[in-house]
């Protein structure tokens, strides 16, 4: 096994003592929860922070409240623990689901939803020391004309076809759910579709968090409560397998008809991708066959396959489909 | 030496053989030979060991003032290292050796031929402190023209990997290729297609990789290997020590698939620095290094003809191959002759193709895999164009009695009835299409002359057996075990079981299926010659002749006088010295039953023509392995096989980028290997066949049942949804084009 380079350790108990343990730049430190993503990192050498901010000794970060249909996560909740959450498999399907789906059993238990959001590609240029791809501060993205059977169909004007590793994150996005993060200049509010950043905005970071910063709660507003919402993941492999395609879809019903919907496609693009225009169509149309199908061409009408993974358009067009029509069966109660 | 009778093969096929085996050999086992333990489901003797960590693998050994190794390997698909500085690695804290991989004064020229070809190690107090130095080593390289895809390195203008004018070396082609064309041409149905199979890699769960202690003029090595006397011949003779100066332990193995014979670059690197550095080294394998530089199954293109009568009779074969063992060789596709072809009707023309990646090893039944693939679906393209049910059509093909009755067996069990008559035709859930498929296969494996074995009794009643070979995870320490307690009328857990120590009895390495079948019958003649002197012991004290005393249910006795029983461990104090000890060699093979083994398995998918995701919903893997020592651990084995053959059906695959001639997903997170969720219900069933040959009839089971699975998945999934899939692995982008290419064909 590769080995981890040498760094400090420090225990923090509270988010003001992690974030007074943060430097300026993102070289000094390094927020250390689940470590999953960290560590794989550090080991690979893509990363060697000179000192790791435990936070798992943050008690004040660990929490799901369920109140008046708001949901609020404390950031180092686990995907597990988001998963076997009994009110949010009620309540919101589609995010249990999307935890409960992700990597294995034991990485569910370490991995904590803050980790989850904040992870790094899993692109295999950007995962291998060999390939000094333009994430890392190299010259060209290697996936656009090499190996990319697994990358982003929505690739206009992007320098990097990564697609975001989140699953929880396409639900939170269909949730319209908002991040609270703290520095040390302050708390600000984030909404989650504006805290992923596309390559052609900084090609070097996945997200609008600072080396300073953290997230202190993931917030699902009321107004998503009594909703209907689904999430379907197909992957290759049925046990431990990232995503060819998952859809995460968050709907207002009214009788038959979708009153109003949110359609987002994790793997296909650099950030959780919104399907706009199909959830333009849907507004007042009854939820059917002919209907979803039509929300599935939609969905990736635009879309922009690289060489080996044209396959994902049909693949897509499907799960929209399918993950549509799965409303019905997961209905909020 | 006295010609004896015996009555060889199964209850579907039998014949009597005379032999004669040499005196001192136990009175051989035969198909009416009633045992006691062998062949009954015996739980492996180190299984609470493994299952409760107390064993310790080569990765755990540690010792005192122990350095650790890490080796330096090549960045580039080709370069000549043209300059190596590494005295700021040497001035790291806690390095204490160096060993170059190559000789040292070839620095200028020396061409490295594929990303993570090796070029140096070093060792040091931590694992830590070896990885930083190894990044300290300051290396000026000269980029060379490279080629890493099969078909790039078949072109004219294809940069030269090794040597010669071109990447492929073709072997003797075997047939004449104008007289099968002429039958070809001549069948009433043929088919031609081209298969691709892609590189597999070993990704055993424990990497390569020993511990070498210095221990006084030479060696003390704990190695996780397949070879233990390899390990210890391949040292000795590159240390210039001789083979009792190097002592080689091997406790437990995690897994070795084919790739772990002889000390390897590793091993030599690892003793290097051990000895530079007068202190023990432990030099394990990265999981990257693991994917690079230590094996593989290599890749295959296939180019098949195949035809056959209007009554169902195959006229002729033809196949071309070629295949990429990277810098090594041994890429040929066996296409194996299961059915009836004769050698005129056979063309078979094999080429390696050379690329700049690391080197072919041995992958459980090197090349059989990739030929079945092709071969398999051949058989089954042919039925559908001749009408007929595939497995009739194999059956109308096969003479084999083992491999029919086999054929029938696995039928019964699938259900075969129930499959979809029409491929694609099946009653649909929505978007999920079922389908089922077969294939079959042989193997050879019926063991050499190559085993000692010890097997002690002492006075106290204790029993060891001694024998020096390892156990890769197979089973065969239990193997041992049952053995023993057959011919001394115990039960396996009354055996101790040493083994796997070049200090014990010579036994041959884990490899061609072949150590179970090579062993057992010196075993089973250590056991017969201490039983042997045993009862000689008894014979003064009761007054009796040694023939005329037995050893069964934990008693000595004589059967016709009652009043002579002891149990085992009493009838032992009768023994003068301390321990008496059985010596055998093992026997020559003497004529069997049949030579070779069969098998065939069944499997039950289903598809969604949607996603293209297949699921494997049931395999029926039917398989000889001649007689069988343990039940259990046989079905285990089966079952370990169709895993990984499951595996390399639908998921497995190294993949290259061409660019940059680097593989991309050297790990477990993207070189994607089965998990538990795709495992499908496997039923294995082994037809215990007397196959004769030595006095135990054992054949061996390692490989075989890896072989028909991914065939059999491309005929299921044929079947299921009327799309052949020629390229594995099968995933679902593949499925996703081929149902459009169908859906297209038809509106067009």
């Amino acid at each position: 096994m590769s080995s981890l380079p040498v760094f400090d350790y420090v225990n923090a108990t509270s988010p003001a003592e992690a974030m007074g343990q943060l430097g300026a730049g993102w070289s000094e430190a390094a927020l250390y929860a689940g470590g999953v993503d960290l560590l794989d990192l550090m080991k690979e050498r893509l990363y060697e922070p000179k000192k790791l901010v435990n936070i798992k000794t943050a008690p004040s970060l660990k929490y799901i409240k369920v109140e008046n249909g708001e949901v609020r996560i404390g950031p180092l909740v686990t995907l597990a623990e988001i998963a076997a959450h009994p009110e949010l498999q009620k309540s919101h399907p589609a995010l249990a689901r999307a935890a409960g789906k992700a990597a294995t059993p034991q990485i569910r238990n370490l991995a904590t939803i803050g980790g989850n959001l904040c992870q790094r590609p899993r692109c295999w240029y950007f995962r291998s020391e060999d390939f000094p791809c333009m994430r890392k501060g190299g010259e060209k993205c290697f996936a656009k004309e090499g190996e990319n059977r697994y990358h982003a169909i929505f690739t206009e004007g992007e320098p990097c076809v990564i697609v975001h590793p989140s699953a929880a994150g396409v639900a939170l996005v269909a949730f319209g759910a908002q991040l609270k993060i703290a520095s040390s200049s302050g708390e600000r509010t984030v909404d989650i579709e504006k805290f992923f950043v596309r390559p052609k905005d900084n090609v070097r970071r996945e997200n609008v968090l600072g080396p300073k910063d953290l997230i202190t709660e993931i917030v699902i507003p009321a107004s998503a409560a009594g909703m209907a919402s689904a999430y379907i993941k197909i992957r290759e492999k049925q046990s431990y397998d990232w995503p060819l395609a998952d859809v995460a879809v968050v709907a207002k019903l009214s009788g038959a008809n979708v009153e109003a919907c949110r359609i987002v496609l994790g793997s296909a693009a650099p950030v959780p991708h919104r399907a706009t225009e199909a959830e333009e169509f849907l507004k007042g149309k009854p939820l059917n066959e002919e209907n979803a199908a039509r929300a599935g061409e939609l969905a990736v009408k635009d879309a922009s396959p690289l060489e080996q993974n044209a396959y994902k358009v049909p693949l897509f067009k499907t799960v929209v489909r399918r993950t549509l029509l799965a409303l019905k069966e997961t209905k909020a109660s | 030496m006295t010609e004896k009778t015996v009555r060889v093969g199964f209850s579907g096929d039998s014949k009597e053989l005379k032999i004669n085996p040499p005196d001192t050999s136990p009175p051989a086992w035969d198909l009416d030979s009633k045992l006691a333990v062998v062949g009954t489901n015996v739980p492996r003797v180190d299984g609470p060991d493994k299952v409760t960590g107390r064993a310790k693998y080569t990765y755990d050994i540690n010792l005192p003032g122990m350095l650790y190794g890490r080796i330096l390997r090549s960045p580039h698909a080709a370069a000549i290292v043209k300059s190596v500085d590494t005295a700021a690695a040497m001035k790291m804290p806690g390095v204490k050796a160096l060993v170059f991989a190559f000789d040292e004064s070839k620095i200028g020229e020396k061409k490295l031929r594929y990303a993570g070809d090796e070029i140096l190690a070093i060792a040091a107090d931590s694992p830590e402190r070896a990885d930083d130095a190894v990044r300290a080593v300051k290396i000026e390289y000269d980029p060379q023209p490279f080629v890493v895809d099969l078909d790039d390195a078949m072109k004219a203008d294809a940069p030269i990997v090794n040597d010669g004018k071109s990447n492929v070396r073709g072997k003797n082609p075997r047939g004449d290729a104008a007289a099968v064309d002429a039958k070809l041409a001549g069948s009433s149905k043929k088919i031609e297609a081209t298969f691709r199979t892609q590189v597999q890699t070993h990704s055993a769960l424990e990497t390569h990789g020993l511990v070498v202690a210095p221990d006084g003029d030479g060696i003390k090595v704990w190695a996780s290997t397949q070879g233990v006397f390899s390990v210890r011949d391949g040292l000795s003779s590159n240390l210039g020590l001789k083979a009792e100066q190097v002592r080689v332990i091997s406790t437990f193995v995690g897994g070795g698939f084919g790739a772990k014979f002889g000390p390897g670059v590793e091993g030599v690197l690892c003793t290097k620095l051990a000895r530079q550095a007068n202190a023990p080294v432990k030099l394990m394998l990265t999981r990257k290094e693991e994917h690079l530089a230590v094996g593989n199954r290599p890749n295959s293109l296939q180019k098949v003809k195949l035809g056959a009568d209007s009554t169902g009779k195959l006229t002729a074969i033809s196949a071309t191959t070629f295949g990429t063992g990277g810098v090594g060789g041994g890429a040929g596709c066996t296409i194996p002759a299961i059915y009836n072809l004769n050698r005129d009707a056979t063309y078979k023309a094999e080429s390696d193709v050379f690329t700049n990646a690391g080197s072919s090893a041995a992958m459980r039944a090197p090349g059989h895999p990739q030929g079945i693939f092709a071969m398999e679906q051949s058989m089954d393209m042919l039925a559908y164009e001749l009408g007929l049910d595939p497995l009739e059509f194999r059956m109308l093909n096969d003479d084999n009695p083992v491999r029919r009755a086999q054929f029938n067996l696995g039928a019964k069990e699938i259900g075969w009835p129930n499959r979809p008559k029409v491929a694609g035709g099946g009653k649909a859930d929505g978007p999920l299409k079922r389908g089922m498929g077969v294939a079959g296969t042989l193997w050879y494996a019926g063991g050499g002359k190559d085993a000692k074995a010890d097997v002690e009794i002492g006075k106290g009643g204790e029993v060891t057996v001694y024998q020096g070979a390892q156990d890769i995870g197979t089973g065969f320490k239990t193997v041992l075990a049952i053995l023993v307690a057959e011919e001394l009328g115990l039960k396996p857990e009354d055996i101790t079981v040493r083994a796997a120590d070049s200090r014990f009895p010579y036994g041959p390495g884990s490899g061609g299926s072949t150590t179970t079948p090579t062993v057992a019958p010196a075993v089973h003649a250590a056991a017969y010659a201490a039983k042997r002197k045993l009862f000689e012991a008894l014979a003064t004290t009761w007054q009796v002749k040694p023939d005329d005393i037995s050893a069964k249910d934990g008693k000595v006795f004589v059967a016709s006088d009652p009043s002579k029983s002891l149990p085992f461990k009493k009838a032992c104090a009768a023994l003068t010295a301390d321990k008496v000890t059985g010596s055998a060699d093992r026997e020559a093979n003497y004529d069997g039953y049949r030579g070779n083994t069969a098998g065939c398995q069944f499997a039950e998918v289903e598809v969604d023509t949607e996603t293209g995701v297949v699921r494997v919903l049931r395999v029926v893997a039917v398989q000889d392995a001649g007689r069988i020592i343990n039940k259990l651990c046989s079905e285990s084995q089966i079952s370990g096989g169709v895993i990984q053959g499951l595996s390399y059906a639908l998921f497995e695959d190294r993949i290259m980028d061409k660019s940059a001639g680097k593989m991309v997903n050297a790990n477990f997170m993207e070189y994607k290997i089965a998990g538990p969720k795709d495992c499908p219900e496997i039923k294995s069933i082994v037809l215990d066949v007397a196959n004769g040959r030595n006095s135990v009839g054992a054949m061996g089971l390692g490989e075989a049942p890896v072989i028909p699975t991914a065939a059999a998945i491309a005929n299921a999934i044929y079947n299921a949804i009327g799309v052949r899939i020629f390229e594995l692995p099968m995933t679902p982008d593949k499925i996703i084009a081929a149902l459009a290419r169908k859906e297209g064909a038809k509106t067009a």
